[in-house]
């Protein structure tokens, strides 16, 4: 190969990494300001700068048309940028509700922000890749990030576990993914995504269908997908609640990014619907159901997440361009309903002497007491739940859709049955907002007299514009939905001309 | 000046307008009293977008703008656009809604200073306007019909706007309940259009809907007078209209009579060519709008409140317009809708400072210590003699008063002629509900002049009937109200004269015909190849119209002249007797829906229901959650918390995974 | 394809074998005589104090974990330094952008250095 060519079509790709490059240096610019000024202050805006930043270069990106870069590594173009803008979002919510929630937890470290920057990079990567080698690649970095931040409270008996449970548990899980990864390259000679749908004239052998299920296992790990999520509630209970809506955001979107990826331009034929259909069963069951009972609502909201990554694989097992761009919107949905209750619950989160207070009751009378927070929590419920006019009830639509058409009708109905029941366990949240005082709770659950301050206006803002959002995405869908549906015709479209 | 900007701004400054008043003030409690700056910023959000109207209006070429903002909701065949339309009808509607509003906007300034709740009320008001002007605008159903709900909405928080007396709330709802019976009848006749024409925009529906097959066009119609009759309070809807005066006055002048109350007639006139097509279901049309208006007329002569009489004027002008509409003559009932809206307007508005000063009498006496416990500030009984307190507040209704009773010259005169000429037209064409019509509505022309010099006497004629009547004064209001009360007056003289009649150069110098008109290019169509009256005869009809109207403000003006007035009144009851209190209940209409239709569906909640729903439908809720609880304290067992069972959950995912995928190849 | 690996199998068998057997046979012919001296664990050493089980101090972990880390970038510098050359002979552009790569390779782990001895990671006490 031409060596002085390479080095100059690399040049020419690097603004089609401009979120990565900005985000990464942003990560190593924190890491040296810590080492310099333990805690320095202007380490979050920093890292919202950075986030901001890359958010607007992406928000430009998202009309053009799908292309590669780096030798076919990466793919760019309004798919990357719409993934990118979900996660850089997810970074900047985490970047902006974080400092005052960790400042109450005496975390507050600028490793946490760096942490941030790092993962985001991985995601980055992982979400728009092209090849196995940088799904790989992504992956890890993601992964060796999310690894530490979900351990952060290293005194806290719950935050050692998380991260234990999270890093013995994620590496198996990578060792399972490697091995399809190695399968399928094995058995197509490639590892370009693209050219492997095309790699058998004659007959897919049974290893490759092996491997395509195993890096369905490594990812059905990264999104709790059941029965691999069993580390989900212990994780994100002891992790710190505002890296936990990070993780159990932009770390699926840019997991079920790939997979799309991978199942929409690797896959020689349907052959996947019957796992991803009775994936999507196990979880919506296991989710809903274990969810009744969570008193604690980070357990519950951990739950929740479980069963909303069922739906998602009820859009999948469709196998339609129309159920991948359903998914593609509903990810954005999620994402912001996810955060935004994520970020309510860090900012309503009070110190007892125990550390932190998480039980559905400590919230008791919350909803008037905040006006703003109560509220905001109120439409994520709902749009959680599927209530119109939220986008969660808009979201539901495109992935149950989309299935109907595939002909999935069984699996929709039962999947309408469980987010029926999903309405127990998000309605009792705004019960115990709306209708519960502390008087109503046990001494236990009652915040102490000034339990904690005023949540800084900001972070409220974000979770605030959080709610707004979802109530846009409930109204004016059509323009968002334009976007995932133009995506997968234009890659479409390529596909077809090699 | 781009025109799609103003129509983006008209539609914006409003809604800007009650974020600003209704969400910041929630933030910063300090501006809550600041009530020069919210006030201004509430009126200039409607000022401006009439500014802006009137700009659209003078350069308006004929053709319609249509402005498409997105794309709302894309599902199968169905597509609908945040679209809105600018035509020769939502132009007339546009102007009447900003202007009638800028107007009502300034004269909330004054009339609710000092109360409390003075940003939520123009928060809530402003949010009226942007939801009237999105129906007015609508290109579409659906977005009319958004439109339609969010002015049943601010009308809820209106009516019950000083919500903590409970039959305010009552009211409140009692509109918003009977609301709902048209409103689903609405919605029925819009996935009906769906199914037959496929789409929801005007331009589809208007060129295609008249091709529907008859049959299914009267119930689609059928359907959609129904709904018009909720919002417009027609029969047998109209009970919430009079409840609705529990809402601050200014309310009861922009939403309940000026503004919202017509948009059933704005959705017939736009739907017009649709309409024409089925003459049987006009025929309902036009009778109903005439009982109506004829019933309303019988029971305001029985009021006592002056509030109460206006509203029931309210629905009996409403009943005009209708039967308009019910003979094909929608450009008349808007006509009718605009002169309405000036004289309507402006006596709610009087009303509204005669019940302030009252108030300040009420005040006054108390401090004299007077027991007030039965005094009402709205009783006309209580009042008499007003004019010499406050002149501006006398002249101003009496001119709207006759601008309303139909004296010749003034507003009401030229468009309440129209409706008469046009039923009658139609009858001398041969169909003889015509006649019918034309005679149910001359007998209330008559009973509306009576009763509304009745009210006017009693209220700003004669001697002071309040105690101590020597030492207790009541105040003129201040400028902030008189000034949209001449405004209004005016309008009410001169607002006439857009539509000429057909006695003059045969109609053609009836402007608001060749505007909205569709033989002259307009939207609004008409009913084609009527027989010609003779002229001797219109002339005719036009003397004989007016006669009506001086016979009965004189006779009103004879039977409460100063000195014998509540005689009279007791006199007239007397004299009708057992029909006096037939029209005092209301035609028993609210008792009939009292004891039929609530009571008897809560006697059947209560006997059938309520045991149903405590066995079966309970059991079975129950049942699936106790179920699905149980279910999930097994399940959690496997939760065990301990890495090497999850590790063992793992890798039989992995199994199943791979036998699955395997099954499947 | 599976008969070419058929050497190398039989190569690990007798590997195996060859050891396992040797291990065995010397543990059945040689001579067995115990005394006390020889079943101490250092023959000719001292006594053991106390457990074999003491407690590190983490900084040894930390010490590890950062030898890994700048170990592995060695690792990563042997083919740069191997295929150098081609680089140098493929033109100016080539020489560059390799520099520059790994330039950005050893400076971003040089901030990690910074990093670490800013944060004492290297202080052992």
């Amino acid at each position: 190969m031409d060596l002085s060519g390479a080095f100059t079509a690399m040049w020419a790709d690097l603004p089609a990494i401009f979120s990565m490059l900005i985000v990464g240096a942003a990560g190593l610019v924190v890491i040296l300001m810590e080492a310099f000024q333990n805690r320095d202050p202007r380490i979050p805006w920093l890292t919202a700068g950075a986030f901001g930043l890359a958010m607007g270069w992406e928000a430009f990106q998202l009309g053009t048309a799908p292309d590669t870069a780096f030798f076919e590594q990466l793919r760019t173009g309004g798919y990357a940028a719409y993934i990118n803008l979900l996660i850089l979002g997810a970074g900047l919510f985490t970047t902006l509700v974080s400092p005052p929630y960790l400042r109450r937890l005496n975390r507050n470290f600028g490793e946490v922000y760096a942490l941030l920057l790092f993962a985001t990079v991985g995601m980055i990567m992982l979400g728009t890749s092209n090849t196995l080698i940088s799904v790989f690649v992504g992956l890890e970095t993601m992964s060796v990030c999310l690894y530490i931040m979900a351990g952060l409270l290293r005194e806290d008996e719950g935050g050692i576990e998380s991260g234990f449970k999270y890093f013995v548990l994620g590496a198996f899980s990578t060792g399972f993914l490697l091995y399809g990864i190695a399968l399928m390259y094995g058995t197509t000679g490639t590892m370009h995504l693209p050219e492997m749908a095309g790699a058998f004239p004659d007959g897919v052998p049974l290893l490759f269908w092996a491997g395509v299920g195993l890096v369905i296992v490594g990812f059905g790990f990264k999104v709790s997908a059941a029965p691999f999520h069993m580390w989900t509630p212990d994780v994100y209970q002891g992790a710190p609640t505002t890296l936990t809506g990070y993780m159990s955001t932009a770390s699926k979107a840019s997991a079920f990014a790939a997979l799309i990826l991978i199942l929409f331009f690797a896959l020689p034929s349907a052959q996947a619907s019957l796992v991803l259909a009775v994936l999507a069963l196990i979880t919506m069951a296991v989710g809903n159901v274990m969810a009744l009972r969570q008193a604690n609502v980070k357990r519950m909201l951990a739950y929740s997440s479980i069963a909303h990554a069922g739906y998602m694989f009820v859009a999948l097992a469709s196998g339609t361009t129309a159920g991948y761009s359903g998914a593609l919107f509903y990810l954005l949905v999620y994402t912001v309903m996810n955060l935004g209750a994520f970020g309510v619950l860090a900012l309503l989160e009070w110190d007892g002497m125990a550390g932190r207070k998480q039980t559905l009751s400590s919230l008791a009378g919350m909803g008037l007491e905040r006006p703003v927070l109560g509220a905001s929590m109120a439409v994520f419920m709902f749009s959680l739940i599927g209530f119109p006019p939220f986008g969660g009830f808009i979201g539901k639509y495109y992935i149950f859709a989309p299935a109907v058409s595939a002909g999935l009708t069984w699996l929709v109905i039962i999947g309408l049955l469980f987010s029926a029941m999903s309405g127990y366990y998000y309605l009792r949240v705004i019960y115990v907002l709306y209708m519960q005082t502390a008087a109503d709770v046990a001494e236990a659950d009652r915040a102490p007299e000034g339990g904690f301050a005023q949540p800084a206006w900001l972070s409220t803002a974000a979770v605030a514009l959080c709610a707004v959002l979802l109530l846009v995405l409930g109204v004016a869908f059509s323009g968002v939905v334009d976007v995932t549906e133009m995506l997968f015709i234009q890659a479409d479209a390529m596909a077809q001309t090699p | 000046m781009d025109s799609e900007l103003l129509v983006r701004l008209i539609l914006l400054l409003p809604l800007a307008g009650a974020l600003f008043s209704g969400v910041l003030p929630l933030f910063l409690p300090q501006l809550r009293t600041s009530e020069g700056l919210i006030g201004t910023v509430s009126t200039a959000a409607v000022a401006l977008p009439f500014a802006f109207a009137v700009y659209l209006f003078a350069t308006f070429s004929g053709d319609p703008i249509i402005t498409s903002y997105f794309t709302w909701m894309a599902a199968g065949d169905l597509s609908i656009d945040f679209a809105y339309r600018i035509d020769e009808l939502s132009l007339i509607m546009l102007l009447v809604v900003t202007g009638v509003g800028s107007v009502i906007h300034l004269y909330s300034t004054g009339y609710m200073h000092g109360d409390s709740g003075f940003w939520r009320f123009f928060a809530y008001l402003n949010l009226f306007i942007f939801a009237m002007l999105n129906l007015i605008l609508a290109n579409n159903l659906p977005v009319l019909f958004l439109g339609w709900e969010g002015v049943g909405l601010c009308s809820y928080l209106l009516i019950g706007f000083w919500y903590t007396d409970l039959s305010n709330s009552a009211a409140a709802n009692k509109a918003f309940i009977v609301n709902r019976v048209g409103d689903f009848a609405f919605l029925l006749a819009m996935f009906f259009l769906f199914r037959e024409v496929g789409a929801l925009d005007f331009g589809t529906l208007l060129a295609e809907g008249p091709g529907i097959d008859t049959t299914v066009l009267g119930f689609i119609v059928l359907l959609i007078f129904i709904g018009a009759t909720g919002k417009s309070a027609q029969l047998p809807l109209f009970v919430w209209l009079p409840d609705a005066m529990a809402g601050p006055t200014p309310v009861s002048a922009l939403i309940h009579a000026a503004t919202m109350v017509t948009s059933g007639l704005y959705l017939l006139a736009r739907l017009s060519p649709m309409v024409l097509e089925v003459p049987h279901i006009m025929v309902i049309i036009g009778i109903v709008g005439a009982i109506t208006a004829l019933m309303a007329a019988t029971i305001a002569i029985t009021q006592n409140d002056i509030k109460k009489v206006l509203a029931y004027s309210t629905v009996s002008q409403l009943g005009f317009m209708f039967m308009a509409a019910g003979v094909g003559a929608f450009f008349v009932a808007i006509f009718h809708v605009v002169t309405h809206a000036f004289f309507k307007g402006c006596l709610f508005l009087c009303s509204g400072s005669v019940i302030h000063s009252m108030e300040h009498v009420e005040h006054d006496l108390e401090a004299k210590g007077h027991n007030m416990a039965g005094f009402d500030p709205q009783d006309m009984r209580t009042m008499g003699g007003l004019k010499d307190y406050m002149p501006s507040t006398r002249w101003t209704y009496l001119i709207s008063t006759l601008a309303i009773a139909g004296i010749p010259l003034l507003a009401g005169f030229f468009s309440k002629d129209e409706i008469l000429f046009k039923s009658f037209e139609l009858g001398y064409s041969g169909a003889f509900y015509g006649y019918v019509v034309w005679g149910i509505a001359v007998v209330t022309a008559l009973l509306t002049a009576f009763y509304m010099l009745r009210s006017y006497m009693l209220t700003f004629e004669g001697e002071p009937r309040w105690p101590d009547a020597d030492t207790v004064h009541p105040h003129e209001s201040p400028a902030s109200m008189t000034i949209p009360l001449w405004i209004l007056a005016g309008l009410s003289i001169v607002g006439g004269y857009i539509g000429l009649p057909a006695v003059i150069q045969g109609g053609d110098l009836n402007w608001i015909h060749h505007f909205l008109g569709e033989p002259y290019g307009g939207p609004v169509h008409e009913m084609k190849d009527l027989a010609k009256v003779p002229l001797a005869l219109k002339w005719g009809l036009v003397g004989f119209g007016s006669l009506i109207a001086i016979v009965g403000a004189y006779i009103g003006y004879r039977a409460y002249r100063p000195g014998q007035a509540m005689a009279y009144d007791t006199a007239l009851q007397n004299r009708l007797g057992g029909l006096y209190t037939f029209w005092d209940a209301k035609y028993h209409i609210d008792d009939f829906y009292n004891e039929v239709i609530v009571d008897g569906l809560l006697d059947t909640s209560k006997k059938v229901l309520q045991p149903m729903d405590a066995t079966l439908i309970d059991g079975v809720v129950n049942g699936v959650a106790a179920l699905s609880q149980s279910v999930s304290n097994g399940v959690s067992r496997i939760q065990t918390g301990l890495i090497q069972n999850y590790a063992l959950m793992l890798v039989l995912g992995v199994v199943l995974v791979l036998g699955l995928i395997m099954v499947g190849a | 394809m599976f008969a070419d690996f058929i050497p190398l199998f039989v190569i690990i068998a007798i590997a195996l074998g060859l050891a396992l057997t040797l291990l065995a046979a010397a543990s059945w012919i040689g001579p067995k005589r115990p005394n006390k001296i020889k079943r101490t664990p250092y023959e000719s050493g001292m006594d053991p104090i106390g457990s074999a089980r003491e407690r590190y101090s983490v900084k040894f972990y930390l010490v590890a974990m950062i030898f890994i880390v700048f170990d592995v970038e060695v690792v990563f510098m042997y083919p740069w330094a191997v295929s150098f050359h081609d680089f140098i002979d493929a033109g100016l552009v080539a020489t560059v952008g390799v520099m520059t790569v790994v330039g950005l390779f050893v400076g971003i782990l040089t901030l990690g250095l910074v990093y670490d001895i800013k944060k004492g990671g290297l202080e052992f006490d």
